[in-house]
C-alpha cells in the first residue's frame, strides 16, 4: 500500500482513506521504535534533507529521528546559515539541494503555501513541516494517531482547541482533518485570534472557555505566540492567562476522563497550568513520541508512492 | 490597408456604436487622421482606401484611466514601447499612467520624458498622472501647476494611499485651481497591515493575513467626505467593495463631484482565485468576495462606476514565481480588458453599449480627455473588433512584457482586429 501523491502539503489535501492508512501504518512504526535496535532498512540509501527556515528543535529532531530509523541519510539545513540570506530565492535554494539528489526536502516555512511552490519544481518529495499560518500535517497526523490510541474512534469526539486560531497552522490542520473523520470540533479564544469566516470549515466558535470546555473529550491547546503579537491582540499575558489558561478547576468542567493536548513547546503559567500539564489528562509526551512513527510512516508511504 | 495621416480610408459596413451617438450598422470616413463622415453608403472615391468591416464592430479607442507603463525605472518590467504596444493590441488608444515610476514622475522633467518616449516609440496616446506628493510621500504636494502645463491630466499618488487626512484635503483644495481629478487608492494602511489577500474563508483556510474590505471602506468614506468638503474632483481608483460602490452611489445622488473604475478582474473572479497560492491572483485590492463582485457589476450597470480600468500592473515572472507573501501585487490588463468586460455582456448584466461607454466615453468624460468618441472632427481612434471571434488568452503572445494574468487559457469571445490612433493603424491581428 502507498500515498498516491508525491508530496504530502496538507490534510487539507487528504482523503480519509488516506489519513487511515497513514495511521495504520504508523502503528508498525511504532512499533520499531519500541525496540532495542531502533532501525528498519527501508530508506536505505535515500536522502532526506531538512530544509528549515525557521527555528524548531521538536519538529527537525522527530523528522531526523524519524528518517535515520528508517535507514536514510539526513541532512539538516538551516536557513540562518546559509545562502539565503545572500539573497537566494526558495526555490533556486531547493533547486540546488534537489541537485545533489535529495530525494526528501522537509520544509519549514513561515511563509503560507511556501511547500507548494517545491512540490511543483521539484521531482523530490516535498513533506510540509509547517508554513506560517497554514498548515502542519504531521503535527495534526501525530495528534489523531495519539487520539485513536486513547480514544479509538473520531466519529462523534467532542474536540475543543484553545488559542490563538487565526495564526495556529497547527489548528488549521486539526480542524480539516477532524471535521472530514466526523468528530464535533469547537474553537475557542478571543475574537482577536479568531479568523472570520472559520464556522464556514464547520467549527463551533467559542469566546468563553468555560462553556466551550463544557461535555469535551478533548481539549488541545495552543501554545500562545507571544513573539509573534505585533498590535497586540490581547492586553497582557496575565490576562489572557486568567481568561484562557487550563486550569485544573476549568479542566474539571470537561468530561471526567477528558485528554489534555500541546503541540509544545509549551509556556507553564500562560496557556496552561503546570498542574493541568503534568496530569494524568495529559498526553502531551505520548503526541512526541508518536511524532516520530508517523514521519516515519509518511517518509515511507510517499516513498512507495514514487 | 495602412494610411499615412494625409490619405483617406473608408471602414465600411461595420456596426458602427459610438454610445448615446450611433449603434447602427454605416460607414466611416477618415481622413487627415481625423472622423471626416459617419453615415450610410458613404461614397467611395478612387483616392480612398476601403476597409470592409461587414460583421464587425467599429468603435471609439479605448481609454484606460490606469495603466503601470514602468518606465522610467522598471524597464525589464514594461517600456512605454512594449506597454503602448500591447494597449494597442486591446484596442485602447488612450492610456493615463501612473507615476510610481523610478524616480516618481512628481515633476515636469519626468512628466516630459514620458512624452517624449511616448511620442518617439509609443503606438498610442499617453497622458501621465502626477504624483499627488513629492516622492509620493505623502508629506508635501507636488508642483500641480508645473505638472498640468507639462502634460499630466490627474495626480495620484498611485498605490501608496494618502494616509493623513490634512494632506489629502490640501490637494483636493489646490488641484481644483487647475481642475485636475484627485485619484486615489483607498486603503487604510493599518488596517490592511501585511495582508496579502482579502480578509474571508480563503484567506483563513490558507493561513494568509487578510485585508479587510473596511481598510478600503473606511478611505472611500473619507475621500467622499473631503470631496465634498473642498469640491473638487475626486476619481476613485479600483472600487472593489460593496461597500465602496455603496457610498459611492450615495455620494453622486448628493452631487458630490466624485467618478470611480473597476477591473475586469474584480468584476469577473473572486477571492477563490486565490487557491493554490496563485501568486497571479494576487493584487491589490485583493480579490474579494461573491458579494462584493456582484456589488461591482450591479455599480457598473447603474452608472455608480463610470469607467472599466485595466490597472495594467506587469511584473517579471521570476517576481511572481515566489512565497505567495513576498510576491507582487499586480496582474497585466490590457490585452484582456475587452473579452473579460464582454463576458458581462454574455453573462446578460451589460449591454454592448454600456461595455463600450465604460470604456469610452465613462473614462473620457472623468479626466476630462477629449477623446473615446467618434464625433465627426475628432480624431480618428478607432478599434474595430470581431464581436463573434473566441480566443484563447496565452499570455506568452502577449506584447506586454509582463505574463502576470489569472486568465491564462481563458476563452473569450470578442477580439480587437485593428486599432488606430490619429487614423493610423498601430495594430492589425
Amino acid at each position: 500500500m502507498s500515498l498516491k501523491r508525491k508530496d504530502l502539503l496538507g490534510m487539507a489535501d487528504l482523503s480519509v482513506e488516506e489519513i487511515q492508512l497513514i495511521l495504520q501504518t504508523a502503528d508498525s512504526f511504532k512499533e520499531v521504535s519500541g525496540r532495542d535496535i531502533k532501525k528498519v532498512p527501508t530508506l536505505r540509501g535515500k536522502t532526506v534533507v531538512n530544509l528549515f527556515f525557521e527555528p524548531s528543535t521538536r519538529t527537525r529532531t522527530s523528522f531526523e529521528l524519524a528518517a535515520k530509523r528508517l535507514s536514510a541519510d539526513v541532512i539538516n539545513f538551516a536557513a540562518s546559515t546559509s545562502s539565503v540570506v545572500k539573497g537566494e530565492t526558495l526555490l533556486d535554494t531547493a533547486s540546488n539541494i534537489e541537485a545533489m539528489q535529495a530525494d526528501f526536502i522537509v520544509l519549514r516555512h513561515p511563509s503560507p503555501g511556501a511547500p507548494g511552490i517545491l512540490a511543483r519544481s521539484l521531482r523530490a518529495s516535498v513533506v510540509n513541516a509547517g508554513d506560517g499560518s497554514h498548515e502542519h500535517p504531521t503535527q495534526a497526523l501525530l495528534d489523531l494517531f495519539t487520539l485513536r490510541e486513547k480514544k479509538r474512534e473520531f466519529k462523534g469526539l467532542c474536540l475543543v482547541i484553545v488559542g490563538d486560531i487565526a495564526h495556529s497552522r497547527v489548528a488549521r490542520s486539526n480542524i480539516s482533518a477532524l471535521v472530514k473523520l466526523g468528530a464535533e470540533v469547537r474553537v475557542a479564544g478571543p475574537p482577536t485570534m479568531m479568523p472570520r469566516h472559520i464556522e464556514e470549515l464547520g467549527v463551533r466558535v467559542f469566546f468563553n472557555l468555560d462553556e466551550a470546555l463544557k461535555g469535551a473529550d478533548v481539549i488541545m491547546m495552543l501554545r500562545l505566540q507571544i513573539e509573534r503579537q505585533g498590535i497586540a491582540l490581547f492586553p497582557s499575558i496575565r490576562e489572557y492567562s486568567r481568561i484562557y489558561g487550563l486550569t485544573p478547576e476549568r479542566l474539571r468542567l470537561a468530561e471526567r476522563d477528558v485528554l489534555v493536548m500541546h503541540p509544545g513547546p509549551i509556556n507553564r503559567g500562560v496557556e496552561i497550568s503546570p498542574e493541568v500539564a503534568d496530569s494524568g489528562a495529559s498526553v502531551i509526551l505520548d503526541q512526541v513520541t508518536n511524532g516520530v512513527a508517523i514521519r516515519m510512516a509518511v517518509l515511507y508511504l510517499l516513498s512507495a508512492g514514487r | 490597408m495602412s494610411t499615412t495621416a494625409a490619405q483617406s480610408l473608408l471602414i465600411r459596413h461595420g456596426l458602427v456604436i459610438d454610445p448615446g451617438r450611433i449603434n447602427e450598422q454605416a460607414d466611416l470616413l477618415i481622413r487627415d487622421g481625423k472622423i471626416a463622415a459617419v453615415g450610410k453608403d458613404l461614397p467611395a472615391t478612387q483616392r480612398v482606401d476601403v476597409l470592409d468591416a461587414t460583421g464587425l464592430w467599429v468603435l471609439p479607442g479605448f481609454v484606460d484611466l490606469h495603466v503601470h507603463l514602468r518606465e522610467p525605472g522598471f524597464e525589464y518590467q514594461e517600456t512605454i514601447q512594449t506597454g503602448t504596444a500591447a494597449a494597442a493590441a486591446g484596442g485602447f488608444t488612450s492610456i493615463c499612467c501612473m507615476p510610481n515610476t523610478l524616480p516618481v514622475n512628481d515633476s515636469k522633467s519626468i512628466t516630459e520624458f514620458i512624452l517624449d518616449r511616448a511620442k518617439s516609440e509609443g503606438l498610442v496616446r499617453v497622458y501621465p498622472i502626477g504624483a499627488i506628493t513629492k516622492r509620493s510621500e505623502g508629506k508635501e504636494l507636488s508642483e500641480y501647476a508645473e505638472l498640468k502645463d507639462a502634460g499630466c491630466v490627474a495626480v495620484s499618488d498611485d498605490g501608496k494611499p494618502v494616509m493623513h487626512g490634512m494632506v489629502m484635503r490640501r490637494a483636493l483644495e489646490y488641484a481644483r485651481t487647475f481642475d485636475l481629478p484627485v485619484v486615489d487608492h483607498c486603503e487604510c494602511l493599518h488596517l490592511s497591515e501585511g495582508g496579502v489577500a482579502h480578509e474571508g474563508l480563503v484567506a483563513t483556510e490558507l493561513g494568509l493575513h487578510g485585508m479587510p474590505s473596511a481598510a478600503e471602506d473606511v478611505m472611500v468614506a473619507r475621500n467622499l467626505e473631503l470631496a465634498e468638503l473642498t469640491g473638487s474632483k475626486l476619481h476613485l481608483a479600483h472600487l472593489s467593495t460593496a461597500g465602496s460602490t455603496r457610498m459611492v452611489r450615495e455620494a453622486k445622488t448628493r452631487g458630490v463631484s466624485v467618478t470611480a473604475e473597476a477591473c475586469p478582474h474584480h468584476f469577473m473572479l473572486t477571492e477563490e482565485a486565490v487557491r493554490e497560492f496563485n501568486t497571479n491572483a494576487k493584487m491589490n485590492p485583493p480579490l474579494r468576495a461573491r458579494r462584493d463582485v456582484e456589488a461591482i457589476r450591479a455599480a457598473l450597470k447603474d452608472g455608480t462606476i463610470d469607467a472599466i480600468a485595466t490597472d495594467h500592473a506587469p511584473h517579471a515572472v521570476y517576481e511572481k514565481q515566489r512565497e505567495f507573501e513576498f510576491a507582487p501585487f499586480g496582474i497585466v490588463g490590457l490585452e484582456t480588458a475587452l473579452g473579460l468586460s464582454l463576458s458581462l455582456v454574455e453573462e446578460g448584466i451589460l449591454t454592448v453599449e454600456e461595455v463600450i461607454r465604460l470604456l469610452t466615453s465613462g473614462p473620457a468624460k472623468a479626466f476630462g480627455l477629449p477623446r473615446g468618441t467618434l464625433a465627426v472632427g475628432s480624431d480618428a481612434d478607432i478599434a474595430v473588433v470581431d464581436p463573434v471571434a473566441q480566443w484563447v488568452v496565452d499570455p506568452e503572445q502577449f506584447k506586454s512584457k509582463g505574463r502576470n494574468t489569472p486568465f491564462g487559457g481563458w476563452k473569450l469571445k470578442g477580439r480587437v482586429v485593428k486599432t488606430f490612433v490619429g487614423g493610423k493603424m498601430v495594430y492589425q491581428v
